[in-house]
């Protein structure tokens, strides 16, 4: 019964520091010190429950002392653990990036709580069992990331919050619709409850316009094809932290939770379903990666190829055979960690030429050739070259795509692949090959925390594209537990007969 | 009953659509508003309308009357309006500052971040100084 | 604002609204009411004083930050859930005792701590905006 409670760190422990660092309102240095408690404390309890996930497999815990599927559960499998293991690995890098990007009057302005609120909110999306609950951290994200996303006071950070705010607030309006469908047709909100009532149910207009409302709500979030907009027009206006723990982090929660809805409540594997993610998958990935080639803000370009890989997960789902899914979550994986630090190296490559603009910069290969290096291994990742973590992940995607026989979602992600390659290159070219066209007046040091942290990630990058071997493992096991919710509905309810409606846990005291 | 709730969703949910296609952000921020009340009274429905008793237990018994309201569709609903209200309330300091800053409230002239960093400027702002470009941030 | 009349009932509304609140926080575990509904009270309290004398007012009367009332209300919620994940392995699990007055019992829980850690938590984070849009300047 002890494991279940390292269930709980993850998002309390967030929480507590929000908290601790809100009461350290006034005394700045104090909330760094915090912070740099909390982001190794982070990284501690999340991968703890991701090595007592692999001993014991899926666990649930209650709250508040209710039977399942009256109170709010918790429950983590192996994607979630890892999800939620990967997400303190990028909260520690970002974290120590954020120490020299974040200055006195960003902390006045909330950064600290901010960012431990928006940790919160992410490791509480991963791990919740109930789909009310998932939508309260959903909101609770969108407002910790308004408030992240507008932390300079800039007008073009204004601008790209209300453009973010608007859609993403959309997108959770048709997710209330979808759940008051839900609720309305199954009568729970328990996601181990509705994984046993919704397929048993027959598909009355109700379920099947929630389906869709889900696919709209969570592709809004991920940024799956008609819906990312808001991405690009508001991510290159925030700070460069900022940006990159949005970048990593929130759109694969979207991602996350269409997987986990669309393996547990619904079918992926129903043809109309199959159509309708195939066709997002790949509009995905071919529209995202056209959007990035012409761009000549960095930041701009990455947001639209991180639109574009969101497609290379969706198609995970698109196949939803056991390799598919076992390729998806590792490139989710791999992609949170190379996106955290693309969008990192980009604020490293503005603060020592001072643009994140292709056009204004240049000569870095000489004048900065560590970040150089720091550049190549997320950059040759991302886009798929053989020794680092992207590789793998493509590979594991393609073959499953061949297997299946998607011959054309196989050939579009290759061309989006090559398509990347070329839109890294030109960052390449431009910002580290060609001579700079303006002369800096003072040669500019790159800041040590920047190189420490973007080092990390990258170090993770090389470490799972040189021993693939575990996560390729853990993937399997993940997968294998999305086709298969029995052992979901198991961890949550235990054994079958052991559930009598109504009944308190051992132990309320009440 | 049930009728006259069906349509109060669908005017709430019309309405709110109506005016978020506005080009006004403050519009769009009351259609938001009305468009989630419009989802939340959806929830209160899918609950089943029936018992008119509050689901509150008497002072001195110890459960809930058989006939009461069913509780959970209104825990949902509580805590959608508390959310619900906290994002109104941000979108709101959001349109204030977006005010004090643009001068007005017209999503197609707010452009700042469109313009930040764009490719599609003419070829000769393609080198701004950075004098211009933060005049033009700001302009 | 310079009305007279509100200026000088402002205090008694203040007061008033201040106790009502707190009584809503307390009533709030069998009765309708508790730590939300309590906070929102709370926070028209001074919302009332800040419109009538002034913000620096209301936030000398406050006493502490807006934001550091909120960390301190959610530390609080927090923490109470604490004893049942240690005791019942089920976190926010609640904890009641009686302690004796002599005369009288009187029933204590953690949830008393979670209701008041929320009700700070609603404050404060209401008044954080509430502050910074009167503190505005007209544009």
């Amino acid at each position: 019964m002890v494991d279940q409670i390292d269930l709980v760190w993850p998002v309390l422990l967030p929480l507590g520091f929000a908290a601790l660092t809100a009461c350290l309102w006034g005394a700045i240095g104090a909330q760094r010190v915090v912070t740099i408690a909390g982001v190794i404390a982070q990284l501690y309890v999340s991968l703890r429950l991701l090595f007592t996930i692999l001993e014991t497999g899926p666990l649930a815990i209650q709250f508040g002392g209710w039977a399942p599927p009256f109170g709010i559960t918790f429950v983590a499998d192996a994607l979630a653990a890892v999800l939620v293991a990967t997400t303190g690995v990028v909260v520690l890098g970002v974290g120590l990036f954020a120490l020299y990007d974040m200055r006195q009057r960003h902390a006045h302005s909330g950064y600290y709580p901010l960012f431990f609120g928006l940790v919160a909110a992410v490791n509480g999306s991963f791990l919740t069992g109930d789909i009310f609950n998932l939508y309260v951290w959903f909101e609770i994200m969108l407002i910790a990331s308004l408030g992240l996303l507008a932390i300079s006071r800039t007008p073009a950070q204004i601008d790209g919050a209300i453009k973010y705010g608007i859609l993403n607030l959309f997108g959770t309006i048709l997710f209330i619709f979808a759940l008051a469908l839900i609720y309305g047709s199954a009568g729970t909100m328990n996601m181990a409850d509705l994984a046993r009532i919704l397929p048993e149910l027959p598909l009355t207009p109700g379920v099947a316009a929630a389906a869709l409302m889900l696919i709209a709500a969570f592709g809004v979030k991920a940024g799956a094809f008609p819906l990312f907009f808001w991405l690009p027009a508001s991510y290159h206006t925030a700070n460069f932290a900022v940006g990159a723990i949005f970048a990593g982090l929130l759109t694969k929660v979207g991602v996350y939770a269409t997987f986990r809805v669309f393996t547990l409540l619904y079918e992926a594997e129903a043809p109309v379903f199959s159509l309708v993610f195939t066709g997002l998958a790949g509009t995905t990935m071919l529209i995202g990666v056209i959007g990035a080639v012409v761009q000549t803000n960095i930041r701009r370009m990455l947001s639209f190829l991180l639109v574009s890989h969101i497609g290379n997960m969706l198609m995970g789902l698109a196949i939803a055979t056991p390799e598919a899914l076992t390729g998806a979550t590792f490139y989710i994986v791999h992609h949170i960690v190379v996106m955290a630090n693309l969008f990192m190296v980009a604020g490293a490559i503005a603060a020592v030429s001072g643009s994140d603009n292709l056009g204004r910069i240049g000569g870095l290969l000489r004048s900065q050739p560590l970040l150089a290096l720091l550049f190549l291994i997320p950059a040759l990742s991302l886009s798929g070259v053989p020794p680092f973590s992207g590789f793998w992940g493509k590979f594991l995607l393609v073959d499953a795509a061949f297997r299946a026989e998607s011959y054309w979602l196989a050939f579009i992600m290759l061309l989006a692949g090559f398509l990347t390659l070329y839109a890294v290159s030109r960052i390449w070219m431009e910002a580290f090959w060609k001579d700079a066209p303006i002369k800096l007046s003072a040669r500019r040091r790159l800041p040590p925390v920047y190189a420490v942290s973007i080092a990390v990630l990258g170090a993770v990058t090389v470490g799972i594209g040189l021993f693939a071997q575990p996560l390729v493992e853990l993937s399997i096991t993940a997968s294998a537990e999305m086709l298969d919710p029995a052992s979901y509905v198991a961890a949550v309810f235990g054994e079958p007969e052991a559930v009598r409606l109504g009944e308190s846990l051992p132990g309320e005291t009440q | 009953m049930s009728f006259l709730y069906a349509i109060a969703v669908a005017a709430y949910a019309g309405c709110g659509l109506y005016l978020m296609l506005s080009r006004h952000f403050m519009r769009v921020i009351l259609g938001l508003a009305l468009m989630t009340n419009g989802a939340i009274l959806m929830i209160f429905f899918s609950g089943r309308l029936g018992s008119m008793m509050p689901a509150i237990i008497p002072f001195g018994d110890t459960a809930l009357a058989f006939d009461a309201a069913n509780s959970l569709p209104q825990a949902l609903v509580l805590t959608a309006i508390v959310i619900a209200f906290a994002l109104t309330a941000f979108t709101a300091v959001l349109a204030v500052a977006a005010y004090r800053r643009f001068g007005g409230l017209d999503i197609a002239r707010i452009r700042a971040a469109e313009d930040l960093g764009s490719p599609f400027k003419p070829a000769s702002r393609k080198y701004p100084s950075s004098k211009n470009r933060e005049k033009k941030r700001h302009g | 604002m310079n009305s007279v009349i509100l200026s000088a009932t402002a205090r008694i509304f203040f007061t008033a609204m201040l106790l009502v609140s707190i009584w809503i926080l307390f009533r709030g575990h069998n009765e309708p009411g508790g730590g939300f509904v309590g906070g929102l009270m709370g926070a028209a309290a001074f919302s009332i004083l800040a419109f009538a004398s002034g913000v620096p007012t209301a936030r000398r009367a406050l006493i502490l930050h807006p934001i550091v009332l909120a960390g301190v209300g959610l530390a609080l919620a927090a923490l109470s859930g604490l004893p049942g994940l240690f005791y019942n392995d089920s976190y926010l699990l609640h904890h009641w005792g009686y302690v004796p007055l002599g005369f009288t019992e009187i029933k204590v829980g953690t949830t008393m701590i979670f209701d008041l850690g929320v009700y700070f938590v609603v404050v404060g984070g209401i008044l954080s905006f509430i502050f910074r849009l009167y503190e505005e300047q007209p544009v």
